[in-house]
C-alpha cells in the first residue's frame, strides 16, 4: 500500500513537470510564429509594437535608394495597390532586384515605415515567392505586364 | 544514333519497371503455380540494379554528347558548360534526382539480396518483396510524371544551363551521399515491416539489420554535413545552419535513425523495445518519404525545388499515405503479438537507453511541427505564416543538453546490478567537477565568460574525458594492446558529437560579422587581422563572367593570405552570383563576400572571423566514420 502512495506522488510530480513543459513548448511556438501580410493588409493596429512579421510584394522600379556611406538601403515594395516604404541596414541577397518579389521580415514603425532585420529574395528569375505570387493573384494582369516589360528591358 | 540512347535509356528503365512487377507479383502469385518460384525473387531483386544503371549511364551519356533534344538535358546543361558540371546535371534537376533515387534504391536492394541469405527463407522472400513495392513506386512515379528522357517539341540550338548556385563540388556529391542514406532506410523499413508480418523479432534479426541502420544513419550524417558546408560557402553569409524546411526534411529522418540505432541495440542485447523499435523503422522511412515530398512537391522554395508539376505532389502525397498508411495498418494488427521477453528495473540500462529515444523522438516531432504547421495553415488558407529560427533553438537546444549528457556517461557505466553502484555515483561526481574545473579553465585562459559557452565546454569535456578514461582504461587492462574491438564505432561517434558541438558553440557564440562599405585600399581591422582591399579585377570563364575583389590580410603587418571574393554574372540566366574568399583554418576561417556594388569602386563588404567552425563538419566526419567503422566490424565478425 505504501509502496503505491509512493509511486503515485511520482507520477503526480512527473505528470505536472510534463504539463507545465508542454505549456512553455506552446507558449514558445506561438511567440514565433512569423505572419505574412501584404503592403494592402497592413493595418497600423493590427500587431503590437515591435511585433516582428514578414511583408512581401514587388520591388517599385527605380526606388531603392544606397546609402553611401554605410550599408543603409531604403526601397519601396507593392501589391499594385498599396505600396510601403522599407529600410534595411544589411547587405541586400544577389537576387533582390527591382521590378522583382521579395519578403522581408521586420517591424512596422508609428509613421507606416517598415524597419527589415531580414530580405529574402529565394526565387530564381522564373518565379516569385510564394507568399507574394498568391497575394498578388488578384492583380495578375498587371503583374504579367510588368514582368514583360521588365523582360523588354 | 544520339538518338538510339536516349530510346535505350527509357525501355531501360521500362525493363526495370517490369522486372519489379514480377518481383512483386511473384510472392502471392507465382507461389501457386511453381515450387521453384522463390529463384524468381532473388534474381528480379538482384537484376534490377544493372538494368537502371544502365539507363542512368545512357542519361549521363545524354549530358556529355549535349543531346538537346531531350527537354531535362536542355533545361540543366548547355554546350558551354565544364564536363564534370555535365556529369553532375545529370542528377541537378528533378527528373535526373528521381532517376538517382531510383538507382540507389535498387542497389540497396541488390544488396539486401546478395546479403541476406542467412535469414529464413519465408522472411527473405517477404522482404524482398516488399522493397519491389518500393521500387515499383518511385519507377510508376518515374514514368509518368518525372522521365527524364522526355522529348523537346522542338530541339533548341542549345541548352539553358545548369543553375549557377548547383555548379559546384559540394553539390556533385552532395545528391548522392544524402540519397544513399535516405534511399538505404528503404531496406530498414522493408525490414520491419517483414517482422510484422511474422509477428516477430529474434534477436539475430536485430543484429542483421543493425549494420544497414548504421550505414544509412552515416550516410544521412555525411550528406547532411555536405548540405551545411555547402551552404556556407555557397550561399555567401557564412550560415551552417538555417533551421530551413528543406533542411530540416533531413534532419528528422537522421534524429529518428540516431534513435533507432539505440533502440536497436537494446532489441538485441536485451530483448525489449522490439515494437518501438519497428514503429521508429516505419517513422524514419516515412520521414525520409515527407522529405521527399516536401521538397519535390514544390511546396517549399528554395535551391532544391525546381519548376513543378502539380502532378508530381499529388503522385508523391498519395504514395506517401498508402506507405505510412498500409505500414501503420499492418503494424497495429500485428505489433500486441510481437512480445518483449524482460521487463526491465528502473535504473538501469534498458531505462537510459529509453530516455535517449523519448529525447530524440520528442526532438523529432517539435522540428516535424515547426515544417508542417506552416503549410497546413496554408493548404487550409487560414494564414500565411513561417516559424522563426528562435523556436528551433529554444526548443531544440534544451532536449539535446540532457541527450549529450547522456551520451557522455552511459556507455562508461557497467550495469551489473539492479542500481547504480556507489562506484558508479562517485565516479559520476568525479568526472563531474573535473569537466567543471577544465571548462572553467578554458573559459579563462581565453577571458570569455558566457553561459552558453560555458554548457557548451562543459558538454565537450564531459563526452572527451569520460570516453578517453574509458578508451585507455580498456587499453592497460587488456594487457595486450588492442582496441576495443566492437565498441570503437561508438567512440568514434560520441566524440565526433563532441566535437561537433564545440564548433557549433564557439563559432555562434564568438563569431565577428562585419558589414562595411569598402573603396579600393580602404582597410578595417577585424579581431587581430586587417583586412586591405587592394584591388578588382575582371576575370572571363567558359560560362561566366566574374569581378573579382583582391583583399590582402595582414596580422602585426606581415602578409598571411590573399582572398579572392567573387561577384559572378553568368550568360545563360543574367543573375549575379556571389563567390566568397575564405581562409579555411582548424582554429578559424577568415571570410570575405563582396555583397552590392554601391558607386565607382565602393562595395558592401561582408568580413567574418569565423573560429572553430571547421570542427562541425569534422565532428560530422568522425560521426558518420563511427558508424563505417561499426559496419566494417560487423561484417568482419559475421563471416
Amino acid at each position: 500500500m505504501k509502496a503505491r502512495t509512493v509511486r503515485l506522488y511520482y507520477i503526480v510530480i512527473i505528470i505536472f513537470f510534463l504539463v507545465i513543459l508542454f505549456f512553455l513548448f506552446i507558449k514558445t511556438f506561438n511567440e514565433n510564429l512569423l505572419f505574412y501580410r501584404s503592403p494592402s493588409q497592413i493595418s497600423q493596429n493590427e500587431f503590437p509594437e515591435n511585433y516582428v512579421f514578414r511583408i512581401g510584394g514587388v520591388v517599385v522600379d527605380n526606388s531603392l535608394i544606397k546609402s553611401k556611406t554605410s550599408t543603409d538601403k531604403e526601397f519601396r515594395i507593392t501589391d499594385f495597390e498599396k505600396s510601403i516604404t522599407v529600410k534595411y541596414e544589411g547587405i541586400l541577397p544577389d537576387l533582390f532586384r527591382e521590378g522583382q518579389g521579395v519578403v522581408v521580415r521586420g517591424k512596422l514603425l508609428n509613421n507606416g515605415i517598415f524597419v527589415a532585420e531580414e530580405v529574402l529574395a529565394k526565387h530564381d528569375e522564373t518565379y516569385m515567392p510564394p507568399e507574394v505570387k498568391d497575394s498578388l493573384k488578384v492583380n495578375r494582369e498587371i503583374l504579367i505586364d510588368s514582368s514583360k516589360s521588365l523582360q523588354l528591358k | 544514333m544520339s538518338n538510339m540512347i536516349s530510346y535505350i535509356g527509357f525501355f531501360l528503365i521500362l525493363l526495370a519497371l517490369f522486372n519489379s512487377i514480377i518481383l512483386v507479383s511473384s510472392q502471392p502469385l507465382l507461389s501457386r503455380i511453381d515450387k521453384s518460384y522463390q529463384q524468381v525473387i532473388f534474381s528480379a531483386s538482384k537484376i534490377q540494379f544493372p538494368i537502371v544503371l544502365l539507363s542512368f549511364i545512357c542519361l549521363i551519356y545524354s549530358f556529355l554528347i549535349n543531346d538537346f533534344s531531350l527537354q531535362y538535358v536542355s533545361s540543366n546543361s548547355n554546350s558551354a558548360l565544364p564536363y564534370f558540371y555535365k556529369i553532375s546535371a545529370t542528377w541537378a534537376g528533378h527528373e535526373g534526382s528521381m532517376l538517382l533515387w531510383c538507382l540507389i534504391l535498387s542497389f540497396w536492394m541488390f544488396l539486401a539480396s546478395y546479403f541476406s541469405k542467412t535469414l529464413d527463407l519465408e522472411f527473405r522472400k517477404n522482404f524482398l518483396s516488399i522493397m519491389g513495392v518500393l521500387n515499383l513506386g518511385f519507377l510508376l512515379f518515374l514514368v509518368f510524371t518525372s522521365n527524364p528522357f522526355e522529348k523537346n517539341l522542338s530541339v533548341p540550338i542549345d541548352g539553358k544551363d545548369l543553375n549557377p548556385l548547383l555548379q559546384d563540388f559540394g553539390l556533385i556529391v552532395h545528391p548522392p551521399i544524402l540519397y544513399m542514406g535516405y534511399v538505404g532506410l528503404s531496406v530498414v523499413f522493408s525490414f520491419a515491416i517483414t517482422c510484422c508480418i511474422h509477428k516477430e523479432f529474434k534477436p539475430e534479426w536485430a543484429n542483421w539489420i543493425r549494420p544497414w541502420v548504421l550505414a544509412s544513419w552515416s550516410f544521412l550524417t555525411l550528406g547532411i554535413a555536405l548540405g551545411s558546408w555547402w551552404a556556407y560557402y555557397e550561399l555567401g553569409w557564412g550560415g551552417w545552419w538555417f533551421w530551413d524546411p528543406v533542411e530540416n526534411a533531413s534532419f528528422m529522418p537522421w534524429l529518428m535513425t540516431t534513435a533507432l540505432i539505440h533502440s536497436l541495440i537494446m532489441c538485441e542485447q536485451k530483448q525489449v523495445f522490439k515494437n518501438w523499435t519497428i514503429l521508429l523503422s516505419i517513422f524514419a522511412f516515412s520521414l525520409s518519404l515527407l522529405g521527399t515530398f516536401l521538397v519535390r512537391s514544390g511546396i517549399l522554395i528554395s535551391v532544391h525545388s525546381f519548376a513543378n508539376d502539380p502532378a508530381r505532389g499529388v503522385f508523391i502525397l498519395a504514395f506517401l499515405s498508402i506507405i505510412i498508411g498500409s505500414s501503420l495498418f499492418i503494424y497495429f494488427l500485428n505489433a500486441p503479438q510481437i512480445k518483449d521477453r524482460n521487463k526491465f528495473n528502473l535504473v538501469s540500462k534498458e531505462t537510459f537507453f529509453l530516455l535517449n529515444n523519448i529525447l530524440l523522438v520528442t526532438a523529432t516531432f517539435t522540428i516535424l511541427l515547426g515544417t508542417i504547421y506552416p503549410l497546413l495553415l496554408d493548404l487550409l488558407g487560414l494564414e500565411k505564416i513561417s516559424v522563426g529560427v528562435p523556436y528551433y533553438n529554444l526548443v531544440f537546444l534544451p532536449l539535446m543538453i540532457p541527450l549529450v549528457f547522456l551520451a557522455g556517461f552511459i556507455p562508461i557505466i557497467k550495469f551489473s546490478t539492479s542500481s547504480l553502484s556507489d562506484r558508479n555515483i562517485s565516479k559520476l561526481f568525479q568526472s563531474i567537477l573535473l569537466t567543471f574545473i577544465l571548462s572553467f579553465l578554458v573559459l579563462y585562459a581565453f577571458n570569455k565568460y558566457s553561459i552558453p559557452i560555458l554548457v557548451g565546454l562543459f558538454l565537450f569535456f564531459w563526452i572527451i574525458i569520460n570516453l578517453v578514461y574509458e578508451l585507455i582504461k580498456n587499453m592497460i587492462t587488456a594487457k595486450s594492446f588492442s582496441w576495443p574491438g566492437k565498441n570503437i564505432g561508438m567512440y568514434f561517434a560520441h566524440i565526433g558529437l563532441a566535437v561537433f558541438i564545440l564548433g557549433a558553440t564557439i563559432v555562434e557564440n564568438d563569431k565577428t560579422e562585419k558589414e562595411v562599405i569598402m573603396g579600393i585600399s580602404d582597410q578595417i581591422k577585424v579581431k587581430e587581422y586587417n583586412f586591405i582591399f587592394r584591388d578588382m579585377k575582371e576575370i572571363k570563364a567558359a560560362n561566366y563572367d566574374a569581378l573579382v575583389g583582391i583583399f590582402d590580410v595582414k596580422k602585426d603587418g606581415k602578409l598571411i593570405t590573399t582572398l579572392f571574393p567573387e561577384k559572378r554574372l553568368y550568360f545563360s540566366n543574367d543573375l549575379p552570383m556571389t563567390e566568397a574568399g575564405i581562409e579555411p583554418g582548424l582554429s578559424k576561417d577568415l571570410y570575405v563576400t563582396l555583397g552590392n556594388h554601391i558607386d565607382q569602386d565602393k562595395w558592401s563588404v561582408r568580413i567574418y572571423h569565423k573560429p572553430l567552425v571547421r570542427l562541425i563538419w569534422l565532428g560530422a566526419i568522425l560521426m558518420a566514420l563511427g558508424g563505417i567503422i561499426n559496419v566494417a566490424y560487423r561484417r568482419k565478425r559475421q563471416l
